[in-house]
């Protein structure tokens, strides 16, 4: 294949990503999205194949490779639960930050490219900062998948002057990287940029341990967008557009789903960034000294009573949290549902933006549950009608029901949009205890009259309450 | 040694509700009470003696026997000057006493040196005080049997039909007064298939009304009517002209007016005129539910059902005890409540605890000593400012999906700066090849910034997987380095082996990333469906 062919191939495969992005904003074109991401990698991979840059000699190595490599993808396809999602998400980050750390050190030590002056500074530092990125991303996202699956404890750990250290950090980067640029042979440049590499690392590592459990939705997103921009830093590197492209592409769908959760938090992106969210709340809260005590009594009920309300109703709304995704309980809301929803009860779904660990969580465990996702509401669709609504019923979620998030400007929490359950006749929460959420906020709510709490492991509870409702 | 609470036969005339029921007692003998019930206290309310005693009440006959039994009684209305007679020092009563109206009786009793709890001077805003409010169930039955009462009366059918003998129009109904009870007449009314309007001068009820099936009608006047506690006060003559003239618009439009108008301590507000009756259809139905306080409406005489220029007016003051089983258990089961929170040791003794907001309030004789009013108490009150407040920061997350709010000038100035400072340095010093290059890079953030706002925020979990998938095109790196062509002069000297090593690990790496990517996002995107 000739440079020419296989460069309108790289232009086919970019115009298939970007219809493959455009194709996810709705469900209904999603899976031609998906094919159209499918054709344009496969696209991209055998124009470089049979492209003029790889001979013969390689075939073999990039089969081997590829199938080694894809059979593990598609086994851990087919095995993922979908509630672990998040993890498999944060632990794929990891392998395009490790592969573009590779790519790096194996640009760096080819003699065959041979550059001067300004080409020769500019292909270094792409090589430095593509380096820095993957780095970053390989250590971030791992700690990320420890923290997800509960490897690691969800609490931001927060080192004194962490942000002094991160300075530091960064001062010793840029020297080392001036150091890199004046090294006149490989070996020579090679120490700085192992250190750069250690210290990326810890970087990534200290990044996201300081993120509290209640913004991984962010972080996960914001790695997803440092793998884009990995992959783009290597396509400088290697001078090729395709790459280039791409990660262009996906670091910047990944910087905006950052930021539309940021949004949805009320939060800014630089302080999710800077973290210590979780634990510098509590902190702020006896400062501001205005944030009022929930006052009144908790109401507990059972699983007999909750069906009974249910029964009555005519109208409910679910709001699920990381609560049912911990505890399994899909299945059984979807139970719950058909079975109300065949007697006639007009049963719907509120999703809150960062309910869960990752943007969407809650919807792709209702879609997998087969819930049809015209009765899964956003936020914005669904807050007015919680007023006309006789139950709502809140699974395993605090922080994005919390009142106090609007009328109390001393809470952690304060201005982030929330659901507003308690304009329901009734509200029912289930949980396992009065604990409070991740941002460490008494919630209100459950000391409101019309509230009900019904205490327990969600999977349980939503099970006696099933065989309640059908007995 | 516990407690025996004493329920007595209702004395007042025409009162047909019990203070408590057989249901009740059971959970009153959990709390470790002993209960004693009059002879024949239930009949009027459908609760047999007999029903008591399988309760495990014990059935006493005559009063006198009963008060001298009691160490607690239950009562609904307050004590007669006999039954105050029967009383000894150290007794606890529990009723409606309506203390502001009752000079003579607190006095009497406090001479009997007894605790007083009155249910009527309940703190409503505390709201774990709700479950204790008998006069909101009170109210609440009332409402329900006002509408009752006046289907009774009317002519026709509530709800709209159409039938092969005709079409029927719906009753129209208009509710004066969204209380409690006027919520109750609102929500039965609309039940019935009425047509209903209500109006209050608390416009913060207006949601309510709409809640219920009502529509609400403004007052043009701007004031607004809210006298604390949840009640509404007197209000301004300018505004009692708009109000007037609504109520005679309403009165010419609709078949069915209920009243509920009431003010605490005052005579009920006129809103009925005699030439507003005059204007209403003939058949048309007034239920004045003030009726007791002087009523809502000119032509009501109390206690009666009367009609006048061909419209009943229904006057009667004991609504509540014409649905005597309903209003007794509901009442029954707000001094079980109350009982719960005077014993919460269980064991069927009780402590008048004068720390507690609620039971402060309700306490209006402690041992002969008048206690009544209590302090107002510190309620963080609904804060008007806080809520404005609230909105417009509510307001700001809804920006995506929607185009968000242009940027300021000043800040948009900046970033425009910012970004040719930087465009002229990359300019000033690049060469043209990493041009061509970076004119790619900086189009491809803005196509994927223009394809990404569309998405839908249910699909953002598979978004997230299909970019991680395509972020495997770092693959491409790693292919061109395993096995480039080289010349014979270029190949001198490069680590061969090592690139080739770190080039087939990275494709595993991203090999993994790539069909798993795309194979959990298939599986994913597969299972979204209508």
């Amino acid at each position: 294949m000739s440079e020419s062919l296989a460069t309108v191939s790289y232009i086919g495969a970019t115009i298939l990503f970007i219809l493959s992005l455009g194709g996810l904003s709705s469900p209904a074109t999603s899976r031609r999205g998906n094919l159209y991401g499918m054709i344009g990698m496969a696209l991209a991979v055998l124009a470089t194949v049979f492209g003029p840059r790889v001979t013969a000699a390689g075939i073999p190595w990039i089969i081997g490779a590829m199938v080694v490599g894809g059979s593990v993808g598609f086994y851990a396809a087919r095995t993922v639960q979908m509630t672990q999602m998040p993890e498999l998400v944060a632990l794929m980050h990891s392998l395009v930050g490790l592969a573009a750390v590779l790519v790096g050190y194996a640009s760096y030590i080819d003699t065959s490219i041979q550059l001067a002056g300004a080409e020769k500074a500019i292909h270094e530092v792409e090589v430095y900062i593509g380096i820095l990125i993957g780095a970053v991303t390989l250590s971030g996202s791992l700690i990320a998948f420890g923290k997800l699956s509960g490897k690691i404890g969800g609490k931001p750990l927060l080192l004194p002057g962490r942000h002094f250290l991160n300075l530091i950090g960064l001062l010793v980067v840029i020297w080392f990287g001036k150091v890199f640029l004046g090294a006149h042979s490989v070996d020579a440049g090679m120490m700085p940029l192992i250190v750069m590499t250690v210290i990326a690392l810890l970087f990534g590592i200290h990044m996201v341990m300081a993120i509290g459990g209640a913004d991984m939705p962010v972080v996960v997103s914001m790695l997803n967008s440092y793998s884009g921009w990995a992959a783009a830093a290597t396509g400088f590197m290697l001078n090729n557009d395709l790459l280039i492209v791409t990660g262009a592409l996906v670091g910047s769908s990944g910087a905006i789903l950052s930021y539309i959760m940021c949004q949805a938090m009320n939060r800014n992106f630089i302080s999710v960034i800077a973290g210590g969210f979780g634990g510098g709340a509590p902190a702020k809260k006896v400062g501001a000294g205005e944030t009022a005590e929930p006052q009144g009594e908790v109401v507990p009920v059972n699983a007999i009573e909750t069906a009974e309300l249910l029964r009555e109703a005519k109208s409910v709304i679910i709001v699920p949290g990381y609560g049912m995704a911990v505890a399994q309980a899909q299945h059984t809301v979807f139970e719950i549902t058909k079975h109300l929803r065949e007697k006639g009860v007009n049963v719907r779904f509120g999703i809150h933006p960062v309910a869960g660990r990752m943007p969407g969580h809650m919807n792709v465990l209702l879609a997998e549950a087969k819930v049809p996702y015209d009765i899964v509401m956003e936020m914005d669709e669904i807050n007015e009608d919680f007023p006309d609504t006789d139950v709502t019923m809140v699974i395993g979620a605090n922080d994005i029901v919390n009142p106090s998030a609007q009328d109390d400007p001393g809470s952690p929490i304060a201005g982030m949009p929330v659901l507003e359950v308690w304009k329901a006749k009734t509200s029912i929460v289930m949980k396992r205890s009065m604990a409070s959420g991740y941002a460490g906020v008494d919630n209100p709510l459950f000391y409101k009259e019309n509230n009900r709490m019904l205490f327990g492991d969600a999977k349980k509870m939503l099970d006696e309450v099933l065989v309640a409702l059908k007995s | 040694m516990s407690l025996t609470i004493g329920v007595p036969k209702e004395t007042a005339a025409g009162e047909k509700r019990v203070a408590t029921v057989p249901e009740v007692v059971e959970k009153l003998v959990k709390l470790g009470f002993a209960v004693a019930v009059e002879s024949g206290a239930g009949d009027l309310a459908n609760c047999s003696d007999d029903s008591y005693r399988a309760a495990g009440a014990q059935v006493v006959d005559g009063a006198a026997k009963l008060w001298a039994a009691a160490d607690i009684v239950f009562k609904v209305r307050g004590p007669s000057q006999d039954e105050v007679g029967l009383m000894r020092e150290g007794q606890t009563l529990i009723s409606f006493i309506w203390p502001a109206q009752n000079p003579d009786l607190m006095q009497q009793l406090a001479a009997r040196k007894v605790t007083v709890l009155a249910i009527d001077a309940l703190p409503r805003v505390l709201s774990r005080a709700q479950k204790m409010d008998a006069l909101t169930s009170q109210a609440g039955v009332a409402g329900y049997r006002a509408v009752i009462e006046a289907a009774n009366a009317f002519g026709r059918f509530f709800n709209g039909q159409i039938t092969a003998a005709g079409k029927v129009p719906p009753a129209k109904v208009f509710i004066a007064g969204a209380g409690v009870a006027g919520l109750a007449a609102i929500g039965t009314a609309a039940g019935l298939g009425a047509i209903v309007r209500a109006n209050d001068t608390r416009a913060e009820v207006a949601d309510q009304v709409v809640s219920l099936g009502g529509e609400f009608v403004k007052v043009d006047y701007e004031e607004e009517g809210s006298g604390g506690g949840g009640y509404a006060k007197v209000m301004s003559e300018g505004f009692q002209q708009a109000q007037r003239e609504m109520y005679a618009k309403q009165a010419r439009e609709v078949d069915i007016i209920i009243t509920t108008a009431l003010i605490p301590g005052k005579p009920a507000p006129r809103l009925i005129t005699a030439e507003m009756v005059q204007s209403m259809k003939p058949g048309s139905v007034i239920v004045d539910m003030a009726a007791e306080q002087g009523g809502n409406c000119e032509l009501t005489e109390p206690g009666q059902s009367v009609v006048k220029h061909g419209v009943t007016i229904v006057g009667y003051t004991d609504l509540v005890s014409r649905l005597a089983k309903q209003s007794s258990t509901l009442y029954a089961t707000n001094l079980f409540r109350l009982a719960e929170e005077l014993c919460k040791t269980k064991d069927g003794i009780i402590n008048v605890n004068m720390e507690d907001d609620a039971i402060r309030g309700l306490t209006v004789i402690k041992d002969g000593a008048i206690t009544w009013p209590a302090p107002p108490l510190v309620v963080a009150a609904p804060k008007p400012a806080a809520a404005a407040a609230a909105v417009p920061a509510a307001k700001k997350g809804h920006g995506h999906g929607a185009p968000s709010e242009p940027m300021a000038g000043s800040t948009l100035a900046i970033m425009f700066g910012v970004a040719a400072a930087l465009f002229w340095f990359i300019g000033a010093n690049a060469p043209a090849a990493f041009l061509g290059h970076f004119t790619v890079f900086v189009l491809a953030c803005f196509v994927g910034y223009m394809v990404v706002w569309n998405v839908t925020p249910a699909l953002h979990t598979p978004l997230m997987s299909v970019t991680n998938a395509i972020s495997s095109i770092i693959a491409i790196g790693a292919l061109v380095q395993i096995a480039p062509p080289l010349t014979e002069a270029l190949s001198v000297g490069r680590p061969t082996d090592a690139i080739r090593w770190l080039a087939v690990v990275g494709i595993v790496l991203t090999a993994v990333n790539m069909f798993g990517g795309f194979a959990v996002t298939h599986r994913m995107l597969a299972m979204f469906r209508k």
